[in-house]
């Protein structure tokens, strides 16, 4: 396997045993912290909206391992604000730069920066489409928390209608061969397509209301945010909000269950589960380093 | 008009018809072709009765042979229209329209957050299936029917 030169930009482009080379990398990286891999690399940070955790992971894995940093991420302050072209801005900076990491809202650029640009370029979010490094961050935590993705019965709670990290991960463990359960209100379900997608690669689905319902079944609850701005109907918000809370008495009822959540989390886990063993969401956060650094060596061919 | 012979469309010595299009969608076609024959004759009809479509257009193409995939490029609208090539006024080849693996620049992106509505990029769609059409944006990976299709 060799994904030298090659850009990280879904999910859809990386086979079984891509993404298991990836974790071995991780797992690598994960075991040693320091070390001087990329000595004389630059990677550029372009992120064209806000964002903390995924830019200072990146940040964080590049000095880590020995490379140096450059980045804008106030665009009001960069030539993007005097009417540049993205095509002009990547042209420029991959004079700079040995990879480029970005973060674009509109949908497919990443894709498009790939092909602009002549050094790799690993997608960073590209609005509500894809954020692969994310996804691998939570195959890694997978991998590390169950010693094997084949082990992993999942059940995704929340919005999955509008959650992109739900939609990435499904795709990816469908990869896998595993079976999938989907917990949302009717009016949050998984897409009809991703759905259509992922029965087509051959997987079991089950999709019901109530976590209750399937937690026996399960060995991580993966938690997303249900986010109010995509609810016409307030007391519905409310009425789904809370039946959707994480809390200790659940945690304890079945207490084989690990829970993972991307954050940021608002209140769908309340703080108290946090000091749980179960609780594995800011774990997850940190092996964002270790995956990050896998993804930029290999395609730097370090 | 002199009598029926005049209405109907003079035959061609050497050239292409694509026959066979879907009457609604044979003015789409044209404009889909027109690049593949400004320089050339052609002549276009629609509405003409057809027992396996019901009504059909045609699009007849003088001193030009379009390739397959040139035709193709139809496809997407007109998935079961025939590409006749001619010589001597004869029909030397006969096929159907095959949808290509991707699909080009014709359409355009519905999703109006997609990158390609937004930066000079060429839209490309992935064919997943072809009946049911589904098609996959190659940007912003939005899976497409038929009924979302948009062209540019």
């Amino acid at each position: 396997m060799n994904l030298k030169g090659k850009d990280v930009i879904s999910i859809r482009d990386f086979s079984k045993e891509d993404i298991l080379f990836v974790l071995e990398r991780a797992l690598y990286f994960d075991r040693n912290k320091t070390s001087d891999h990329l000595k004389d690399h630059v990677m550029a940070t372009l992120f064209f909206e806000p964002s903390t955790r995924t830019r200072l992971s990146f940040e964080t894995a590049m000095s880590q391992i020995g490379g140096k940093v450059i980045t804008f991420d106030d665009v009001k302050a960069s030539s993007i604000a005097k009417g540049e072209s993205l095509h002009d801005t990547i042209k420029m900076i991959e004079g700079y730069c040995d990879v480029i990491i970005v973060r674009h809202p509109k949908e497919g650029s990443a894709r498009y920066v790939a092909e602009v640009a002549s050094v790799p370029v690993v997608n960073a979010g590209d609005g509500a489409n894809q954020h692969p490094t994310q996804t691998f961050t939570d195959l890694f935590t997978l991998q590390k928390e169950l010693g094997d993705i084949g082990k992993v019965r999942i059940g995704f709670v929340g919005d999955l209608k509008y959650g992109r990290t739900v939609h990435s991960l499904a795709l990816a463990l469908a990869k896998f061969g595993l079976p999938l359960i989907f917990i949302s209100p009717e009016s949050l379900k998984m897409p009809d397509d991703l759905i259509d997608e992922l029965k087509n690669i051959g997987v079991k689905i089950k999709e019901t209301e109530s976590i209750e319902d399937v937690a026996s079944e399960l060995n991580v609850l993966y938690v997303t945010r249900i986010q109010k701005e995509r609810f016409s109907d307030l007391l519905e918000y409310e009425r789904v909000r809370n039946a959707y809370q994480i809390d200790g008495k659940l945690v304890e009822a079945f207490s084989h269950l690990k829970i993972m959540h991307p954050l940021p989390r608002i209140n769908e886990i309340l703080p108290e589960v946090d000091k749980l063993k179960n609780a594995i969401y800011f774990k997850q956060a940190h092996n964002g380093v270790p995956t990050r650094k896998a993804i930029i060596s290999l395609v730097l061919g370090r | 008009m002199k009598d029926k012979k005049t209405m109907e469309i003079p035959a061609i010595d050497y050239g292409t018809v694509i026959d066979h299009i879907p009457a609604e969608v044979t003015i789409q076609a044209m404009e889909i072709l027109s690049e593949a024959f400004h320089n050339y004759t052609a002549t276009f009809g629609t509405n003409f009765p057809s027992k396996r479509l019901g009504k059909k257009g045609f699009i007849k193409i003088e001193g030009t042979v379009l390739s397959q995939q040139e035709a193709n490029k139809i496809a997407i609208i007109a998935p079961k229209a025939t590409l006749n090539l001619i010589k001597d006024g004869k029909v030397i080849k006969k096929s159907t329209l095959e949808l290509p693996e991707s699909i080009t620049g014709i359409l355009k992106c519905p999703n109006p957050e997609c990158i390609t509505n937004h930066e000079p990029a060429d839209t490309n769609f992935k064919v997943l299936n072809e009946e049911p059409l589904l098609i996959r944006c190659h940007y912003c990976e939005r899976a497409l029917k038929r009924t979302d299709l948009m062209f540019r």
